[in-house]
């Protein structure tokens, strides 16, 4: 039943990205880890490497720099999820961000009517849980669209949330709250260790917390969970028919999605004590949508790589900071022209036990060429 | 057809192809390398990891599932015209007609995709009624479409395990914190995948990502899917689209032995040698009204039947 027409026979150049993952994909688990621990440690040692040509200053605080990046970094991931695992097209994520900001700010705010002293942690918890609620409430009727309309809903609803802020007086406009509470702990000398001018614990609270979420999410995408996503993203239809309730696992990718963009919020609204209805706009959104599309929808280091190009540079540079819309516009704009998968394409490993049962089978620990010299030959239509 | 796994001439030549100082590795390579007994051992490891809970004893005749008087229009054109028909337990059931009769149409009412006008098709004693395309997925009817719609960014094996998914139950908490059941289901899908990729022999193309297979391994990666879910009836909807006679003389033998592994199929197909050679009944529609059921060679020789295939000259009409 083999179809021969297909054969090119020629050899094809592999493409640098795949050499380096077969490289990568090449190591035993041991070495895999012997790179992986130096590099979470470089990362959290970042703060120190404040010299040229890494150094934002003096334009731009290079810690605050580092902690605002980092949080770009987690949002990024967290809609990675929607858009890129699920393919929901999300337009509207600003305003997840937005509930969490505003549960920080409610509940830690003596601007708030709501205001107690709740441990910090609490704090993170109530966000992440009325995200995830406000996921629900948006994702259920809205999650019966596709495409274009999915997006045009979501789109509606980052701008529901921002006029409710404009218009609600217990949500104070453009006065906004001030004085949020920060974490807990003292320094030696008896300083706070988190203050709004400090970025450095900032930004390792949330290299932290990207980790975390990194594992979880990649727990999910080696799971039924993963698997439900990408063949809801692979062909919607066709993943109903197989048995995935396809509707269920849209809600949970919004609800997940919801989740880290609202820890993502808290973790914003506390460095900056300070939280208004500014900064909640559409362009917001496109911007954390624009650090996905650049990474490469689907594909974690992708957007991990996106959203420190969309933030880091802007700080990095003052000319891309002043024309920093019409410089990612034309980025993406050539991108799409040349690679419209992003920086690095969609990538996922969706089997918990993927690295036997493919040794098993052939030979090799891990799927073989993403780009094959048959690309197009296999698909035909039917008749 | 002697040959169940990734084994036959054609695709050991193919791995060379793709790299000529590489023998084929891992279980692929094994299975190559087996003696003749020491292969039908290993397929019957296979069939029965393939199917576990398959039950042959059950006898033929007894109804699996039903159309009853099953209409289905959209606006003014009647696709279905009161359609009934029943498939029986370990039969291969042979849906055919000519272009446009309804038969896709009659798949689509099986599968939920469409609710019949008027009627019902019931399961097992039981109407689909209003349950969701996954929902009856569960209950026990698996497809595969005409035009191929595999999940062109996962490899041959994820997609399987898709299909095994439908009977996991493990949810988002249990993936986040790996709990026991996750690693379960994931043990035994992977088993059940990696065993279903040699059943139908696309076993040495598991790692390739779907959209890079060609076209021959595509259309069995979809039948390896579809009996991922463990149906208890598997629908083809034109299967051998495509196919060379030699490539159509496998499939057949790959579908005797699905039936012989204790499921009911039931197939769609143009191609009547296909379709008579494979089936034991056959139920024919035209412009969506059923015409004919009986024995492949009775209905060979059913004048309805003729006339719908052949067409009739216009004075015998009147």
């Amino acid at each position: 039943m083999n179809a021969h027409h297909f054969r090119s026979g020629t050899a094809t150049k592999v493409p640098f990205g795949q050499r380096i993952r077969d490289w990568w994909n090449g190591l035993s688990r041991f070495h895999q880890w012997a790179i992986i621990i130096p590099v979470v440690v470089l990362v959290y040692l970042m703060p120190f490497l404040n010299f040229f040509p890494i150094t934002t200053e003096p334009g731009t605080d290079f810690e605050l720099a580092l902690f605002n990046t980092a949080r770009i970094v987690l949002i990024a991931i967290g809609l990675n999820v929607v858009v890129g695992q699920a393919g929901l097209l999300d337009l509207g994520y600003v305003g997840f961000f937005a509930i969490g900001a505003y549960v920080a700010a409610l509940m830690t705010s003596r601007d708030s009517a709501l205001y107690a002293e709740y441990p910090w942690l609490l704090v993170v918890v109530v966000g992440i849980a009325v995200t995830m609620v406000s996921g629900v409430i948006i994702g259920t009727p809205t999650l019966r669209l596709r495409g274009d309309y999915l997006a045009i809903v979501t789109l509606g609803f980052g701008e529901i949330v921002r006029l409710l802020a404009d218009n609600i007086p217990a949500l104070r406009g453009n006065v906004g709250f001030r004085n949020l509470e920060r974490p807990p702990g003292e320094w030696s000398d008896g300083t706070r260790i988190f203050t709004q001018g400090d970025g450095i614990p900032w930004y390792w609270l949330t290299v932290t917390a990207i980790i975390a979420v990194l594992i979880l999410v990649g727990n999910l995408e080696r799971s039924r969970v993963g698997r439900a996503w990408v063949a809801i993203r692979e062909d919607e239809d066709a993943a109903e028919i197989m048995g995935v309730p396809t509707f269920r696992f849209k809600v949970w990718a919004f609800v997940i999605g919801a989740a880290i963009g609202g820890l993502s919020g808290v973790l914003y609204a506390g460095q900056l004590g300070f939280v208004n209805n500014a900064r909640f706009d559409v362009v917001t959104s496109v911007l954390f949508l624009a650090a996905v599309i650049l990474g490469g929808s689907g594909n974690k280091v992708g957007v991990i790589l996106g959203a420190i190009v969309i933030a880091y540079t802007p700080e990095r540079f003052q000319v891309v900071s002043e024309y920093r819309y019409l410089i990612f516009g034309l980025a993406l704009i050539v991108l799409m022209i040349f690679r419209p998968q992003g920086l690095l394409g969609a990538r996922q490993r969706l089997l918990a036990r993927g690295r036997q049962a493919y040794k098993r089978l052939v030979g090799k620990p891990e799927p073989v060429s993403t780009e094959s010299p048959m690309k197009d030959a296999g698909k035909r239509t039917g008749v | 057809m002697t040959t169940t796994s990734g084994s036959t001439p054609e695709t050991r030549h193919h791995h060379h192809d793709r790299d000529e100082t590489d023998q084929p590795g891992g279980l692929v390579g094994e299975v190559a390398r087996m003696s003749a007994e020491e292969r039908a051992e290993h397929e019957a490891e296979v069939a029965d990891v393939v199917a576990p809970d398959r039950d042959i004893e059950v006898e033929v005749g007894e109804t699996l599932l039903e159309m009853r008087d099953v209409t289905l229009s959209f606006g003014g054109l009647v696709a279905l015209d009161s359609v009934s028909f029943s498939i029986r337990r370990g039969e291969i059931l042979g849906l055919i007609g000519p272009n446009g009769a309804g038969k896709t149409t009659c798949f689509n009412a099986m599968t939920g995709v469409y609710r019949p006008s008027s009627g019902a098709v019931l399961l097992e004693g039981r109407p689909l009624g209003k349950l969701k395309k996954s929902q009856i997925t569960r209950r026990g009817i698996a497809r595969t479409f005409q035009n191929i719609r595999l999940f062109d960014e996962m490899t041959a094996l994820e997609n399987v395990v898709v299909g095994t998914d439908a009977r996991h139950r493990t949810g988002v908490l249990g993936a986040l914190l790996r709990l026991p059941r996750h690693h379960r289901e994931e043990r035994e899908g992977v088993e059940r995948a990696m065993a279903l990729l040699e059943f139908v022999g696309i076993a040495d193309r598991a790692a390739d990502k779907a959209k890079n297979l060609p076209y021959g391994y595509q259309r069995r990666l979809e039948i390896a899917r579809a009996l991922a879910t463990e149906p208890k009836l598997l629908c083809l909807d034109e299967p051998a689209a495509g196919f060379n006679p030699a490539e159509k003389e496998e499939l057949m033998g790959l579908i005797r032995r699905i039936r012989d592994d204790g499921y009911t199929v039931l197939l769609i197909d143009h191609d009547m040698k296909l379709v008579m050679g494979v089936t034991d009944r056959l139920v024919v529609l035209e412009f969506g009204k059923k015409i004919a059921d009986g024995r492949p060679a009775e209905v060979r020789e059913d004048p309805a039947v003729i006339a719908a295939y052949l067409g009739v000259p216009d004075d015998d009409v009147a």
